[in-house]
């Protein structure tokens, strides 16, 4: 039988260091890695293998945690270690760092472009989450500093198609937010997990959130308006997360990333377990409590902790890993028949 | 003497193998390969020197042979872990200590493992939040990038002359 999850290729991405994340382009056709040599690197296809087609290195001083492409292709946000998030500009040979955000504390660990391109999030182990407006000059002013997570923020990431912010904790909960009145607020907490919750991603409508954690589970949440059919209960005008999906007992160690492909609706995860698993969900299953199933399960993708999985915008299928081997990996998806 | 009886456990877990009756980790050449990674792990840390007092862990009773678990997990793939009991109740250099472990194992340890640290339960008065930060490989990882942690690491973790 075929396997579902084909390998592609490995490259040795980060040699003797970790890889921690990897960043597809909007169009697809590069790969943004980094790690903690301090390091990112683009890739592009070349015949059947993937070649490294920039280095950008002297921005950061210590580990690059998380790139970010802008959607319109042209900048990369890079957030390190060493407190700082450098932006880099395309330029006709290559990357330059324009403009480096500084104001916290210490680690950032994560970096997120809103769809618009205007505004930028960063989140830090200093438990702050800040939005970014970008202007046409290509100033970035802090609009807004969030203190709502207790603990060390681990990731953000923003709604497909909306200024919806959501955030991921060492304080074990997932929050989000919105604009209120020329001000950003915290409007609703995610609560459930029972461990540092690692990454969080929405399915391609946005109505729905995949968490996961060191708790070895992934929750999906979603989002009910007040006045719903189904009779989930809200507060005054913001809708409620509510957790509908509960995948626990297939991961052995902590889930470092989840991503839900905006082509196909596959859910793959990275875990600390060395695998990398890819959900689908039961065509039969009911919206309100919707069952997945796993349709694939490579048990020693990567030789150590797999950190990140990232499905490419525009091929459906392709995915690339990473791990704290410093390899990148690149498979081929095929969904199983009967699944 | 050992060898005749090391012959004999290898051909009597063959046997036992083919004839379908091993049952997995539970067979005695498991949990002899364990105990022997256990002893391994062990030698590691044991020479590693207190971030505070001028003696190593064992010295001090900061960890035991008994105090590491091997488990077999896959293939050539090992669950190492390990509970220290750290001086003092109170003792700030909790963390510094579990880096310290995580650090030279990370290194030192020649099989493909798994690891995980905690506090001897009952012997620190912030265990849980001292065991959820050394089992932050992210956490950690930045420490080891803050200059003067990493010398402090640095010094306990050297082997002695």
């Amino acid at each position: 039988m075929k396997e579902a999850l084909e390998l592609l290729c490995r490259v040795p991405a980060h040699p003797d260091s970790r890889c921690w994340f990897l960043a597809w382009s909007p169009g697809g056709g590069l790969l943004a890695s980094c790690g903690g040599d301090r390091l990112v690197r683009l890739w592009g296809r070349e015949g059947q293998g993937w070649s490294c087609r920039a280095v950008l290195g002297e921005g950061h001083q210590r580990t690059v945690r998380r790139v970010a492409w802008s959607p319109c292709g042209s900048y990369l946000a890079s957030a390190s270690f060493d407190a700082t998030t450098c932006i880099w500009k395309r330029q006709e040979d290559g990357f330059e760092c324009v403009t480096t955000l500084e104001g916290h504390e210490n680690e950032v660990k994560s970096v997120a472009w809103a769809p618009s391109g205007t505004l930028l999030a960063t989140c830090s182990r200093d438990k702050s989450v800040w939005v970014w407006e970008v202007d046409e000059e290509e100033e970035y002013e802090c609009v807004s500093v969030l203190n709502s997570h207790t603990q060390d923020v681990k990731h953000v990431v923003w709604h497909p198609n909306q200024e919806l912010l959501a955030s991921a904790s060492y304080d074990d909960t997932v929050k989000l937010y919105h604009e209120e009145e020329d001000d950003w607020v915290c409007c609703a907490t995610l609560e459930g997990h029972e461990s540092t919750v690692w990454s969080v991603a929405f399915d391609r409508s946005g109505e729905r959130l995949a968490s996961c954690s060191d708790d070895k589970t992934v929750r999906i949440w979603r989002r009910y308006k007040p006045g719903n059919e189904e009779g989930v209960a809200c507060s005054g005008t913001d809708p409620t997360w509510k957790c509908v999906c509960n995948l626990s007992g297939y991961h052995t160690r902590t889930i470092y990333d989840v991503a839900w492909c905006h082509l196909t609706g596959a859910l793959a995860t990275a875990c600390g377990d060395d695998a990398i698993r890819i959900f689908e969900e039961s065509a039969s299953s009911d919206p309100q409590q919707p069952t997945f199933g796993l349709a694939a399960h490579v048990p020693r993708a990567h030789s150590q902790d797999v950190n990140c999985v990232a499905w490419n915008p525009k091929e459906p299928g392709l995915l690339a890993s990473c791990s704290d081997d410093g390899e990148i990996a690149f498979w081929k998806y095929q969904r199983p028949e009967v699944c | 003497m050992s060898l005749v009886l090391g012959l004999l456990s290898h051909t009597l877990n063959r046997v036992l193998r083919y004839s379908g009756l091993r049952r997995g980790c539970h067979a005695p050449r498991h949990q002899a390969m364990e105990q022997d990674k256990a002893l391994e792990v062990y030698d590691i840390i044991r020479t590693i020197r207190d971030p505070e007092k001028p003696n190593t862990l064992e010295e001090l009773e900061v960890v035991t042979e008994s105090c590491v678990e091997v488990h077999e997990i896959g293939d050539d793939e090992y669950l190492v872990i390990i509970r220290f009991t750290p001086t003092v109740p109170h003792c700030s250099l909790a963390t510094l200590i579990g880096l310290c472990l995580r650090i030279k194992l990370q290194r030192c340890l020649p099989f493909r493992h798994k690891l995980e640290i905690y506090i001897s339960e009952g012997t620190h008065s912030t265990e849980e939040d001292i065991n959820k930060q050394i089992n932050d490989k992210e956490r950690v990882a930045a420490a080891m990038e803050n200059p003067n942690l990493r010398e402090i690491v640095e010094q306990c973790v050297a082997e002695p002359d």
